[in-house]
């Protein structure tokens, strides 16, 4: 059993609501041990300032194995800290040093509305999905999936867009906020596979409008998204769904 | 016992589902309209269910408590989902599937509806690929398969190590679709937390809007949990953190029966517990097991670093005690074996409660079959090591990296150290064959329902049931009670039973925040976790349960009495959402303890130490304890036994036997 001996200075963001002007604010923690990870750490934080009869920061988490993509802060300027492919919830305080400050702050970008401390609204994320992000195939449609061969390369290639996690860690580091590698993962994924065929230009289409309707930015090609996101998706994605994007303009039948 | 009966469609066992399907009641689309459905949580059984009603034509609801449905808890399942679709000609059949579920389920599931879920299994295989699920592949395209533990066929699909999270995505996407047709109305970081009963039906749903704190009222002509399981009543698992049993718990103490609620699983392999800090445990796929070997040191308290153990200092228990299924036998008896080798003194790491998974022998396996494909028939040892640990890395980098993160230890180079763990809750709501719970109109599917596993779940097939339930069963078995129901009109959220259950909900959160007490919840959920893990776990016995009961009483009296809540009702108060949690966990796990003290017999998951053969294995008593435990709530402590008789007519019941 490992104990702690880190001490640290915390600055965090605290916003009351959606509402009002929020600021960073210092708390020291002493004793952490380097096997916690970040949420760990946060939660002995918690503890502390729930002991103290003060109101503990609210934070956006779950599975913290890395896979359901809600952790979400914003770590010394960089989403989920400073390790490269991984969630904040499997960042480990082995990473800091003793007496680091570290500052934590909310994902920032106009199509994610602080709701409460680090805690922001991603829903904008769903609505692209619900714009065209699948293949309509009612439940009872399928045939055996056998008879459709798909060559393992594409199927990895797919499989590879497919990782996204949809946690929103490429809008926050993005300049512009822009959301083009996770919509491109999802156009990608279903462009590659023999699947996504049919509707593959009606829905580049209708996501890239929804993906503008909710405000993300534009890309200009800086790659601080792949270089962030956690699970390595391929600013290839995004050529790819420009290639589709351009396509689809001089295929009339396909049009939206 | 009226009330217990679980509907079992006559006829022959491979008839029933598609008898029950040709024979049962449609609604006809124009009254599929005005019917309204309720479905609560969006993992694989909620989402597949929620989807698939909507593009059948009912009006949908559906809630979860996350940010956005994608990130419901099945999308942490990592190895895989089984169907019987035999691609690899090795012996499956619908019959195999069948027969290793009741088998690795100890005998204690019921046989048509573990019939009608290995019929279905190929259909969900069939369904996800043509959603665009990025299932593995061979080079020649077709879709691979791998073993998982209880059987000897290859029947597993999967996606790496995140098939969970692909399959979710594609029930995600398909619910997303009805969304954007305005066919599901999606409440999101929204907690179900009463059911409302008019007439004796369920009819709709108390949820609260966690970032206004607002209480709503939702009328549905039917209600469908899929909430998950119960597994964080541990405090410690590998659930996500938000993974609760409130909306079961609520049901329940309105008249849902609780089914078998003392079976729990314990995963062999995770991740062991690195300090008090704690907050969660992280399974390491147990499709590891196809290519790590299980051992412990054969001498005690061994100080070795495990590369400096040599071959014949290893115990390589698994393959010892049971060498026909070896490193493959079912989670129950692995975890077990575990326990077993640490309580002997045989444990390795800091804490002496690990064992070593070591994947050195298949790497070198790996690594000599792609020499030799590359034309080099005689490989030196390190070549082999390279092009191996490339094999090794395809089949489970993402769980390997995931160890290294979590641990600081690289897995390539040392075994990894494991543990058993808290996984899955086989026991939860009683439901009939067609899902139904005791309260008619309220249904249950995936692992908040109790039906499909029996004693212990195999590996690969908690996704196979979720998505079972919500794509091909529920769609089928709701339209029976809705054909009834066609007249009626959706009644209006003012309706009494809508103020009432409202305001009880109001006069529970009015009393966390107004006890302001000295602890946090936290605080009581780790103490309960502690009395569940201690005396309800891996191992189980009178006098320990007896002691839990009494503490788990006083540890809610205590907590009714000192929790701290802070904050108001009226704003996002996630310490307000963990205390109805821990509340419903203290209550619970109350009855886990009463569960297991009544059934005197050791059977998958639970093992009652009375009750065990010399050899150690759990000890079934199949004369007294053939039967579902289904609880009915009596007001405070007091739980009354239901029991549904399991008679098995297509399987002879037998000690299980791996060896």
């Amino acid at each position: 059993m490992s104990t702690g001996n880190m001490n640290l200075t915390l600055q965090v963001w605290r916003q009351k609501n959606k509402n009002s002007t929020g600021k960073l604010v210092d708390y020291k923690l002493s004793d952490i041990s380097p096997d916690m990870s970040f949420l760990e750490m946060f939660d002995v934080l918690n503890e502390q300032l729930i002991n103290k009869g003060e109101e503990p920061v609210v934070f956006d988490h779950d599975c913290r194995e890395g896979i359901c993509g809600m952790c979400s802060m914003f770590i010394n300027g960089q989403p989920h800290g400073p390790k490269d492919l991984v969630t904040t919830c499997q960042l480990h305080m082995r990473s800091f040093k003793d007496g680091d400050t570290i500052v934590v702050e909310p994902w920032r970008a106009k199509a994610f509305p602080v709701i409460k401390d680090l805690a922001v609204d991603r829903s904008a994320f769903d609505r692209v999905i619900a714009a065209g992000g699948f293949v309509s195939v009612n439940t009872g449609n399928a045939q055996d999936a056998n008879n459709l061969p798909i060559p393992k390369a594409k199927a990895d290639a797919a499989f590879e867009a497919a990782a996204c996690i949809g946690c929103g860690a490429c809008v926050a580091t993005c300049k512009n906020a822009s959301a083009m590698l996770f919509v491109s993962a999802k156009i990608s994924q279903l462009a590659l596979l023999p699947q996504g065929q049919p509707e593959r230009y009606r829905r580049v289409q209708s996501m890239v409008a929804q993906m503008d309707e909710e405000g993300f930015g534009n890309c200009t090609n800086t790659g601080a998204c792949e270089a962030e996101c956690p699970k390595g998706i391929s600013l290839e994605n995004i050529a790819r769904m420009n290639r589709d994007y351009f396509s689809a303009k001089f295929i009339s039948e396909e049009e939206v | 016992m009226s009330k217990l009966n679980s509907n079992i469609p006559a006829g022959e066992l491979t008839q029933k589902w598609t008898k029950y399907k040709s024979s049962v009641p449609l609604v006809n689309p124009a009254n599929k309209r005005s019917i309204e459905v309720i479905v609560v949580g969006s993992g694989l059984a909620g989402a597949s269910a929620a989807a698939t009603l909507a593009e059948m034509g009912y009006k949908v609801k559906c809630f979860c408590f996350q940010d956005s449905p994608r990130r419901a808890h099945s999308i942490a399942a990592q190895g895989g989902i089984n169907a019987a679709k035999n691609y690899q000609n090795d012996g499956d059949s619908t019959y195999r599937l069948f027969y290793d579920t009741i088998k690795g389920g100890d005998y204690r599931a019921r046989e048509a509806n573990v019939h009608r879920l290995a019929e279905v299994s190929a259909n969900i295989i069939d369904q996800c690929v043509a959603q665009g699920v990025p299932l593995a592949r061979e080079y020649g395209g077709l879709l691979d398969n791998r073993s998982f533990g209880g059987t000897q066929v290859q029947r597993t699909f999967y996606a790496a190590g995140q098939t969970g999270q692909q399959l979710l995505l594609g029930a995600y996407s398909a619910l997303e679709r009805q969304i954007g047709m305005g066919k599901v109305e999606m409440y999101t970081r929204h907690e179900m937390l009463d059911v409302v009963i008019i007439d004796g039906k369920a009819r709709g749903i108390i949820a609260r809007n966690l970032i206004t704190g607002e209480l709503e009222r939702h009328f549905g002509h039917a209600v469908v949990l899929g909430t998950g399981g119960y597994g964080n009543v541990f405090y410690l698992s590998t659930n996500a953190m938000g993974s609760n049993v409130t909306a079961a718990w609520k049901v329940h103490k309105k008249g849902a029966f609780f089914g078998n609620p003392c079976y729990t699983q314990i995963h062999p392999t995770c991740i062991p517990v690195s300090g008090d800090h704690q907050s969660k445990l992280t399974l390491m796929s147990e499709s590891l097991r196809n290519d790590g070997r299980i051992w412990v040191p054969k001498k005690k308290d061994d100080p070795r670093k495990p590369s400096d153990i040599p071959e014949d200092e290893r115990d390589y228990y698994l393959e010892r005690r049971y060498p026909a299924f070896g490193n493959l036998v079912p989670r129950d008896v692995a975890s077990r074996a575990a326990k077993e080798r640490c309580d002997a003194g045989y444990g390795v790491g800091a804490s002496k409660l690990a064992v070593y998974l070591d994947f050195k022998a298949n790497t070198e396996r790996y690594g000599k079959i792609e020499a030799s494909k590359a034309g080099n028939h005689n490989p030196d040892k390190e070549t082999c090591m390279r092009l191996g640990t490339a094999v090794i890395k395809e089949k489970y980098g993402n769980l390997f990296d995931m160890y290294a993160q979590i641990t600081g230890e690289n897995p390539y180079e040392t075994p990894m150290r494991i543990y058993p763990a808290v996984h899955y809750t086989m026991g939860g709501l009683w439901v009939d064959y067609d899902l139904m719970t005791t309260i008619p109109g309220l249904y249950c599917t995936g692992e908040a329902n109790f039906s499909d596993h029996g004693a212990n779940r195999l590996g690969a097939s908690a996704l196979m049931q979720g998505l079972a339930d919500g794509y091909f069963v529920l769609p089928y078995t709701i339209g029976s009670y809705l054909s009834k129901d066609i007249s009626t009109k959706a009644i209006p959220t003012d309706h009494p039973a809508f103020v009432e259950a409202e305001n009880n909900v109001r006069a529970t959160i009015d009393k966390f925040l107004s006890i302001n007490g000295t602890k946090s919840v936290d605080h009581f959920h780790k103490r309960l976790g502690h009395i569940m893990w201690e005396k309800c776990g891996m191992a189980r016995n009178r006098e320990g349960l007896t002691e839990a009961i009494k503490e788990i009483q006083d540890l809610r009296r205590e907590f009714w009495a000192d929790v701290k809540v802070p904050g108001s009702a009226d704003e996002f108060n996630p310490e307000l959402e963990k205390a109805h949690r821990v509340a419903d966990f203290i209550e619970l796990g109350e009855l886990m303890c009463i569960d297991a003290l009544n059934r005197e017999e050791s059977c998958g998951g639970h093992f009652r130490e009375e009750h065990q053969t010399e050899e150690g294995e759990a000890k079934r008593d199949d004369v007294n304890f053939a039967y579902v435990a289904a609880w009915e709530y009596k007001g405070e402590s007091t739980f009354e036994l239901h029991k549904e008789e399991l008679n098995y007519e297509n399987i002879k019941v037998a000690q299980r036997n791996y060896k």
